[in-house]
């Protein structure tokens, strides 16, 4: 007797849950040879509301919690993903098109991305921050501290790579952070979802809103509630400009649009330094 | 019968625009803002009162709040503090649990009114009423209601204690016979406090006091309203119950201190068009 077909339904990832979409909106995704692939979730803005609500509650506790913590956390969805290698695999070959050779790249590099993000969790404050000379008698430091909540949207074409190079700088000095991942290669993030999900990520620290930017973002950059922008996977010049102008308006950090930087390159700190507040610290001594 | 369903039907409105607007303006006027901390200063409670005044200090056209609600000692402080311009409300009776003589009762309640309060928020004694003691409770309310003289008295039930809808019926009846003007759910010191159900049960019960004896009770839902979607299905449920006549904070009020803030969020999203956040309103 054959099997009946276990089929998935895509959802979105919000405060360690996956609920569909508010909206109950779906859209369709395509391979590169326009064969259907699956029905994702469409994010609406009450979704990015819920994400806010979760990503600001999951804050407080993530970014207490101690650096060594959470690189052992981001160790851990390396660990994970590599138990998903295959999945993650075939995934990124149907959607981006590419051989599985070159997929097996992308994977790799993605999981190797977590590994490098979860060595800089305890570095990253002693290279950002500094004791700094003064004349007087103070012992004066800076130390960075995380942005809070932060909106991003990966970029479109590298699906699985692209959107862990985004999430994890975001993530390891402690911010929480919204993403919508590529909107014509939603899947793998899903999968990726799934890793975090059970990897002693706290819900609510990374979120995943699946569909079109140009609708979503505008909310999130408007939202009061939302500290910081990053713009890395928005193509079109317009919109982003826009969402700078709007993400003015309650004084956000923004990090410009980068649709096609090269991820396979080695990372540099900038990722990381973009999304901390540098607090500098006058400590009277020698009186 | 059926109050659950029905309270749950009636919470599925969805209610927008301006609609929306008018119900943020409405829900918080009926705001008693309160503070009920062992460790409230006359500090904490001036700060409060300047929110109570001016909830949105960016904003000069949002509405005061109804009342600020404090325990007794703090009274004086607070009508200080707000004039004349939003009333002062105390806990009294031995707030929260009620269990001290009558004699220092209708002090705790002299005491209130002479610093100032026009209403006073008395418990009852749930241990007599669930005891049947019936006429123990009756009196003690007769008795506080005419120590109150001419402030308003607030008769709160702690439906949390009274375990059955039955029970929160009958105690609301006899709290109206017993001359209150407001029947309240809860202190907000016990789980559960208010609920949509048991508030609905309270509404048809001033409904039908009305009915026979033409006498308007009002009706205060206190403890665990947080959000304003909360606070919009308490008004859907009382313009259903009620009509339209007891949706003014003289008649309906909401005890509660994080709901004002919240509600703040909201009257800025629909102003500004966009979502607001704690960091635009004031910490309380």
């Amino acid at each position: 007797m054959s099997r009946v077909d276990v089929r998935k339904t895509h959802k979105l990832f919000i405060g360690g849950a996956f609920p569909r979409s508010e909206s109950g909106r779906t859209y369709e995704v395509t391979d590169s040879k326009e064969q259907f692939l699956a029905n994702m979730a469409l994010a609406s803005r009450k979704d990015a509301r819920d994400a806010v609500l979760a990503a600001r509650s999951a804050v407080a506790k993530w970014s207490s919690a101690t650096a060594y913590n959470r690189g052992q956390v981001l160790y851990r969805i390396a660990e994970v993903m590599e138990g998903r290698r295959e999945q993650f695999i075939s995934e990124v070959s149907d959607s981006e098109g590419v051989s599985s050779r070159k997929a097996g790249a992308h994977v790799d590099a993605a999981i190797d991305r977590w590994v490098w993000y979860a060595g800089w969790a305890d570095k990253y404050a002693q290279v950002i921050g500094n004791t700094n000379p003064v004349a007087g008698p103070f012992f004066n430091f800076s130390v960075p501290e995380p942005t809070g909540v932060v909106a991003a949207v990966a970029p479109q074409d590298a699906s699985v790579l692209g959107l862990v190079s985004v999430v994890a700088p975001i993530i390891v000095t402690g911010n929480a952070v919204i993403v919508m991942p590529s909107s014509s290669r939603p899947i793998p993030a899903i999968t990726l979802a799934e890793c975090l999900a059970t990897s002693d990520v706290p819900a609510g620290v990374v979120n995943i809103l699946t569909g079109a930017p140009a609708e979503v973002m505008p909310w999130l950059a408007e939202h009061a509630d939302v500290n910081a922008l990053d713009l890395t996977g928005i193509v079109d010049e317009g919109v982003a400009a826009d969402l700078e102008r709007s993400a003015a308006g309650t004084v956000k950090r923004v990090r410009g649009a980068a649709p096609h930087a090269d991820w396979q390159a080695t990372p540099s700190l900038s990722r990381m330094r973009a999304f901390v507040e540098v607090k500098t610290v006058w400590h009277p001594m020698g009186v | 019968m059926g109050l659950e369903g029905r309270a749950a039907t009636l919470a599925t409105r969805s209610i927008k625009k301006d609609s929306k607007i008018w119900a943020i303006d409405t829900a918080i006027s009926m705001v008693d803002l309160t503070t009920l901390e062992g460790m409230d200063t006359d500090g904490k409670v001036r700060a409060l009162c300047a929110k109570a005044l001016h909830p949105d200090p960016t904003d000069p056209t949002c509405p005061a709040v109804a009342a600020v609600c404090v325990y007794g000692d703090l009274v004086a402080t607070t009508r200080a503090c707000v004039g004349d311009r939003v009333h002062v409300a105390a806990v009294a009776t031995a707030f929260p649990s009620g269990r001290a003589s009558m004699d220092v009762k209708l002090m705790d309640t002299k005491q209130a009114v002479a610093d100032g309060a026009d209403e006073i928020d008395m418990v009852i004694d749930r241990g007599a009423f669930l005891a049947g003691n019936y006429a123990k409770v009756f009196e003690e309310i007769v008795a506080v209601k005419e120590a109150c003289g001419d402030a308003h008295l607030k008769v709160i039930l702690e439906t949390g204690e009274l375990k059955t809808y039955d029970n929160v019926r009958r105690a609301s009846w006899l709290a109206m016979q017993a001359g209150a003007d407001f029947i309240k759910t809860s202190t907000g010191k016990v789980s559960p406090a208010a609920t949509l159900p048991v508030t609905l049960l309270m509404l048809e019960a001033v409904r039908d006091f009305a009915d026979q004896t033409g006498t308007r009770i009002g009706v205060k839902a206190a403890g665990g309203i947080k959000t304003s979607k909360d606070a919009i299905r308490y008004l859907v449920m009382v313009k259903e119950t009620v009509g339209e006549d007891w949706l003014n904070p003289d008649m309906f009020r909401f005890g509660a201190s994080s709901l004002l803030n919240d509600l703040l969020m909201q009257r800025q999203r629909m102003r500004d068009g966009h979502y607001s956040g704690p960091d635009y309103v004031t910490i309380d």
